[in-house]
């Protein structure tokens, strides 16, 4: 108990200080680098808390498909650093009052917060006990069953998504050279092979 | 021993956070994309939390749609800040008024 705590803690503290350095860094690809410390840092507490099903899916997704892509894009853009980071601090007093404010009503919230006594009698879902089924597969025998619609919806959206970044980011530039299959298909003998009587020691 | 209180508050710091780096870095869009990202993160942490002590198990569904959704949204987004980088030159969200009416 006491290592988890420990554990808990230390992870936690990492996220955070990760957090701050995600928004504070002067190069954004030391941005990215801290998202991805901070993901992994998430997937550590996700796997504290018995989602390990999630924590898997936190590390593949998130650092192996959204934070390379935030990678790619960093570094194909080719932005001028010094440029984005004019009024950087101009912004500062109003975002950290926000920031209070919010904390502040977070805080209201939690510390004035039970659970309902109904609560623990109308779970959706009760949670299995971990020494009989693991989490990945109490997770997909409910995801294949109550919730195939959603899941089916999701993978639409990810389609949506897919279709949506190729079309807005395909473009036909002039002067590539593209193979046009049908052009090649109507191509004939006759417009495209000539012969022609060399003479000796004339050339064409 | 680790209680809900803990991971809620780690959430709604780093919750914070994603809101105060918006305000911060209010020329780069991708930083601001990455601060939603910390944003659902900190939302993907809460839903864990309630769902490890409550031993329900559909918060921890949720979590996955959470997940596909910020995915979807973080290659829109990309792809939407290429297209503009490559029309504009440049990522700064104050010269995003093309649409100003």
């Amino acid at each position: 108990m006491i290592v988890q705590t420990i554990v808990f803690w230390l992870l936690a503290v990492v996220l955070i200080a990760s957090g701050v350095m995600v928004i504070s860094q002067r190069n954004p690809v030391h941005s990215v680098l801290f998202l991805i410390l901070c993901f992994f840092n998430a997937a550590g507490l996700f796997l504290l808390a018995g989602a390990e099903f999630l924590a898997m899916v936190l590390v593949v997704v998130y650092v192996g498909a959204v934070a390379v892509l935030f990678l790619f894009v960093v570094m194909l853009l080719d932005v001028d650093l010094v440029k984005l980071r004019e009024g950087f601090l101009q912004y500062l007093p109003i975002g950290a009052i926000i920031g209070f404010v919010l904390l502040l009503e977070l805080g209201m919230v939690y510390f004035g917060w039970h659970f309902a006594d109904v609560a623990p009698t109308i779970l959706a879902a009760k949670t299995p006990d971990p020494s009989m089924v693991t989490n990945t597969v109490a997770l997909g025998r409910l995801i294949y069953t109550d919730y195939i619609y959603l899941f089916q919806a999701s993978g639409l959206v990810l389609l949506v998504a897919m279709i949506g970044a190729i079309m807005l980011t395909l473009r036909s530039r002039d002067g590539i050279r593209r193979q046009n299959i049908a052009k090649q298909n109507a191509r004939t003998k006759e417009d495209t092979i000539e012969l022609r009587k060399v003479p000796t020691g004339g050339g064409i | 021993m680790i209680s809900l209180f803990d991971y809620l508050l780690v959430a709604a710091i780093l919750f914070t956070l994603g809101i105060f780096g918006i305000f911060l870095n209010r020329k780069n869009v991708i930083v601001i994309l990455m601060s939603i990202e910390l944003m659902l993160l900190a939302v993907n942490i809460n839903f864990v939390a309630f769902s490890h002590f409550l031993g329900d198990l559909v918060g921890q569904i949720f979590t996955l749609f959470v997940l596909t959704v910020a995915a979807a949204e973080a290659a829109i987004g990309l792809a939407i800040v290429v297209v503009f980088f490559r029309n504009r030159g440049t990522i700064e969200v104050e010269e995003i008024n093309q649409m100003k009416g």
